[in-house]
């Protein structure tokens, strides 16, 4: 294995002392001169027509510097397919609907004002789950399409296939089948730091957008498209990303409340910040797509799986954000998780009045492993072959092609697998008795970027100074998952630095380069990609002017220490002959001749070869600017095929529990999570993705549930939805990080930010299953569903 | 109506305005500037808003503003040493992983302080009991655990 400099080193995030210290500034703490506070006013309905706007007593509330509904500002439309409206007019779909907005000289005035506008509404029939809407006469949610082409129904046009293979002649095949319909629910991704904004604009009418975002740049694109539709033609939006209180997928598209404070903003002359509360945002960011799916597999004697069919059916809610494209995401395990060769998958999406709904880690990665994991055991069962035998039977390798089109290059799913058995002592602590049991889960996902947009780049600047330093600018964004340390780590092997001489500046349009967002675990590995790309060129070009004057540097470097050792007699060596380009090195921030002896002089400080590059006539300053676009395909999602990432991570999690059969109450005695990490860049970082994913999935599986009555959020606080605590999240995590070396990851190292999150559920139900012979399908695993589904065994067995 | 108020910021004496609705949090954040402690929920439930009222971990965000006459109150600002270093607890956090986001952190640091200035030598129930009203989302609290033994034990070598 090669040896690295810093690679897998510990180091600690640059960010960190200053989180530490309470220094770190985040949205909530950004203050702009003269700056006013935005507030809005939502709907209290599910689905109405809107008949009156009264802001009159608003208006005139001391301290209230405008009001603004969709009566008075110019229309702007949002969302990738145009569904959706910064401001609502005529009608209103969900209860999260934006109707008005003020701003105001402080959150509070702003409060008061939003309680005093009046909204007269005449009340329609509303459509709250997925079958409701799709009942002939059920009441629309949009009666035009965004084009103003006539809704006939609720479907939603967009629409996920994939057939693969022969499916019916697998299921001929099939010796034994298995069938099950699992369903998962909305969740929150709630970041710790809720969401905010703040909008300001300059005299030329360009804007500046402080914003909560992991893609600042659709961001930017997006803000440009609504300046234009405000009449600011050729108008620009600079956004800066502030520190982020957590992402989880929150920050992939741009929101109602930004738009809205970019138009207060314009109103007013002022920068306008927008916060959410705690309970606005549980009511009104959108949360994790729930979805059902129908799964059936089928396997020969030997156990092989002869074909996969699934459905799924998803709740879209009332507009259209990134949730609705969770099954592109669905379609990888659907397709590529075990070798099967006959797939059927489907996805729909139906409008209804509930919440719409966006990015969550994992992005319908968990929610269609819940499904196929769960029913992967079932036919093991049918079968009558062990569990984990049944998965390795069915492992897939390296080197093969799935159904979708997925290049497999490295797959370490067979040693994660092993892994978590060994770990877990698999077959013996599957025919414990006392309520215990375990389970497993696997994962495939996404390691080397995810196109999902025409394109999947990343750019990197690096620009040297005369000190030596690395200001780095780039244009993903650190959320708290470590980017920012790892790309220290990458920069540094690749350049050949100090970790210490390279400096992050913060993600900012204007002066980073582009980049499609922090998203689909893409950033260690798109940064290190550009990293070494950017190091090559800077290297270069550092080489290039040292065959002139490094000689020179090294001979003023060789008096310098003659006049301290007087006695010191050179090695005789041509410096000059020896200078060219291809022969240099530079290792920790010196540069030197390979071939040279390895005397004090001959080794020039990087910083001192800068400064005289710089200081001289016709000086020069280094900087070097890449943009890396990894080689993977867009896939054509209607036919379920394209190679959407380089690389793929794989992963296996195990789980011990313990069920009180009394109470209903799940106890998790440990977890053992393995995953194929490519090459481990900065062990603490990566460690951290996968506990807090895993308690993520933890949370999904036994805890969280955005309950929603009729469209209405009913829980919107830490009361009454329960994130997982240092209490329930109080057993031990063992981890094996397995290293594939990977051929297209910088380093080897594949993307490693969702994976803990897929699998957790899984691998609890699973677990739970062969404690007490209880499958529960409907997530979160709640004591009642269990108490109930032991009752049901019960008196099956009665 | 405002009334006056003065106590102890972080050791020096301050006074400032408050009325009987004032929030802790929102005295120390908007009208100190003292923005290091977060707010998460408001209601008592994230503990981001954690804070020292005379030695004792409180949710700033639901004590009143006004009751902190007279007394000693201790925020994230508070903790640097006076060559500003970052103190044992905070050093410990950064060096073992215990932040990425870092919002729940001041909160975090601020609890764990008061945990261990009265319990030198915690057992990890101990951390976990009291990191109860402390969320994180980020972390699984695994490394968090990590900074707060970490943080124990050098202070043990400290003494
Ligand atoms: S802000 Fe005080 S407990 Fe959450
Ligand atoms: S570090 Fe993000 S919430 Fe704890």
């Amino acid at each position: 294995m090669k040896d690295f400099r810093h690679i897998g080193k510990d180091i600690p995030r640059p960010e960190a002392p200053d989180k530490a210290a309470g220094k770190a500034v985040y949205i909530h703490d950004l203050v702009r001169p003269g700056m006013l506070f935005g507030k809005i006013k939502f709907s209290d309905h599910a689905h109405a027509r809107i008949l009156r706007i009264d802001t009159s007593k608003a208006e005139k509330l001391p301290g209230v510097k405008a009001v603004i509904t969709a009566y008075n500002t110019p229309e702007l439309r949002i969302g990738f397919v145009r569904d959706n409206f910064a401001l609502k007019k005529d009608k209103v779909r969900q209860f999260r609907d934006e109707v008005a907005a003020v701003a105001a000289i402080d959150p509070h005035t702003a409060a008061e004002a939003v309680g005093l506008i009046k909204v007269e509404y005449e009340p329609i029939p509303g459509v709250f789950s997925p079958e409701e809407a799709m009942e002939p006469g059920a009441p629309l949610v949009h009666e035009t399409d965004p084009r103003g082409r006539p809704m006939k129904d609720n479907r939603h046009p967009l629409h996920y296939h994939h057939e693969s293979g022969d499916v019916k002649a697998g299921e001929k095949a099939a010796k034994f089948v298995a069938q099950g319909e699992f369903s998962t629910q909305l969740v929150q991704q709630c970041c710790m730091g809720t969401a905010g904004c703040i909008a300001e604009f300059d005299m030329n009418n360009n804007l500046t957008m402080w914003a909560k975002t992991q893609i600042p740049f659709l961001a930017q694109r997006d803000f440009n498209q609504a300046l234009s539709a405000m009449g600011l033609q050729n108008k620009n939006t600079r956004v800066i990303v502030p520190t982020l209180g957590g992402g989880f997928g929150t920050g992939l598209d741009t929101h109602a409340y930004e738009y809205i404070a970019i138009l207060l903003a314009f109103r007013t002359g002022k920068p306008v910040k927008i916060v959410y509360t705690r309970d606005e945002e549980f009511a009104n960011l959108s949360p994790r797509q729930s979805s059902r799916t129908k799964i059936i597999q089928g396997c020969d004697k030997n156990g092989k799986l002869t074909f996969r069919h699934a459905e799924v059916l998803q709740d879209n809610g009332a507009y259209t954000s990134w949730g609705a494209t969770y099954p592109t995401v669905m379609m990888m395990p659907a397709t590529s998780l075990y070798r099967v060769s006959n797939v059927y998958f489907d996805a729909k999406l139906v409008y209804t009045n509930n919440t719409y709904c966006q990015a969550m880690r994992g992005y319908g990665n968990p929610e269609f492993t819940w499904a196929l994991e769960n029913n992967m055991d079932q036919l093991a069962e049918k079968a009558e072959i062990d569990p984990f035998e049944f998965r390795m039977i069915n492992c897939n390798q390296p080197g093969e092609t799935t159904p979708m089109g997925l290049k497999v290059s490295t797959c370490g799913l067979k040693e994660c697998m092993e892994s978590v058995a060994g770990k877990l002592n698999w077959k013996k602590s599957r025919s414990q008795k006392k309520q215990r049991g375990i389970g497993m889960a696997s994962l495939i996902h996404v390691g080397g970027g995810g196109r999902i947009y025409r394109s999947d780049g990343s750019g990197l600047i690096l620009k040297l100074d005369d000190f030596g330093n690395v200001n780095t600018y780039c244009g993903g964004v650190e959320m708290g998952q470590g980017l920012h340390a790892v790309l220290i780590l990458e920069i540094a092997e690749a350049l050949g630095v100090q970790p210490e001489k390279v400096f992050i500046n913060p993600t900012d349009t204007g002066t980073c380069p582009w980049d499609v967002g922090t998203h689909a675990s893409r950033g260690a590995f798109m940064a290190g990609n550009t990293a070494i790309m950017a190091a090559k060129k800077l290297r270069d070009q550092i080489f290039e002017h040292a065959e002139q004057l490094f000689p020179e540097l090294a001979a003023k470097n060789l008096k310098k220490y003659q006049k301290k050792h007087p006695d010191y007699a050179p090695p005789d060596f041509d410096i000059k002959q020896a200078a060219k380009r291809d022969r240099f090195d530079l290792v920790d921030g010196f540069v030197f001749l390979k071939d040279a002896p390895s005397e004090p002089w001959t080794r020039i400080e990087l910083g001192a070869l800068l400064r005289a590059i710089h200081f001289r006539e016709q000086g020069q300053m280094l900087a070097t600017e890449v943009f890396y676009d990894p080689p993977n395909e867009l896939p054509d999602f209607e036919k379920g095929y394209g190679n959407m990432s380089a690389t793929y991570a794989y992963g296996a999690q195990g789980v011990e529990v313990e069920v009180d059969t009394e109470t209903g109450e799940v106890k998790i005695l440990r977890m053992v999570a393995a995953h194929d990490v490519g090459r481990v860049l900065n062990p603490p970082a990566l460690k951290g993705q996968i506990y807090g994913g895993l308690a993520q999935g933890v949370g999904y599986a036994l805890y969280e549930q955005l309950q929603s009555e009729r469209g209405r959020i009913t829980n919107p606080n830490f009361r009454d939805y329960k994130i997982p605590t240092a209490h329930e999240m109080d057993f031990p995590i063992e981890l094996d990080l397995i290293e594939t070396n990977d051929q297209f990851g910088p380093f080897g190292a594949k993307g490693i930010a969702e994976p803990g999150l897929v699998p957790t559920a899984p691998a609890i139900a699973n677990a739970i299953y062969n404690a007490v012979g209880v499958r529960i399908r409907d997530l979160p695993i709640t004591p009642e569903k269990i108490l109930a589904a032991l009752e049901k065994l019960k008196s099956t067995k009665d | 109506m405002k009334a006056p108020l003065s106590f102890v910021l972080n050791g020096s004496n301050v006074t400032a305005e408050a009325d009987g609705s004032t929030r802790l949090l929102d005295l120390l954040r908007v009208s100190l500037n003292h923005t290091g402690t977060k707010g998460g929920c408001g209601e008592g439930e994230c503990g981001a808003c954690t804070v020292l009222v005379d030695g004792l971990a409180v949710n700033s965000c639901l004590y009143p503003a006004l009751e902190v006459e007279g007394k000693h109150v201790t925020t994230i600002e508070g903790l640097r040493t006076i060559d500003n270093k970052l103190s044992i607890v905070q050093q410990a956090f950064v060096d073992t992983s215990g932040i990425q986001c870092g919002f729940c952190t001041p909160g975090m640091i601020m609890t764990a302080k008061a945990l261990l200035d009265n319990n030198p030598d915690p057992t990890d129930e101990e951390i976990r009991e009291v990191l109860l009203g402390n969320l994180c989302r980020c972390t699984g609290y695994v490394q968090i655990v990590e900074s707060i033994k970490t943080a124990a034990s050098r202070l043990k070598e400290n003494r």
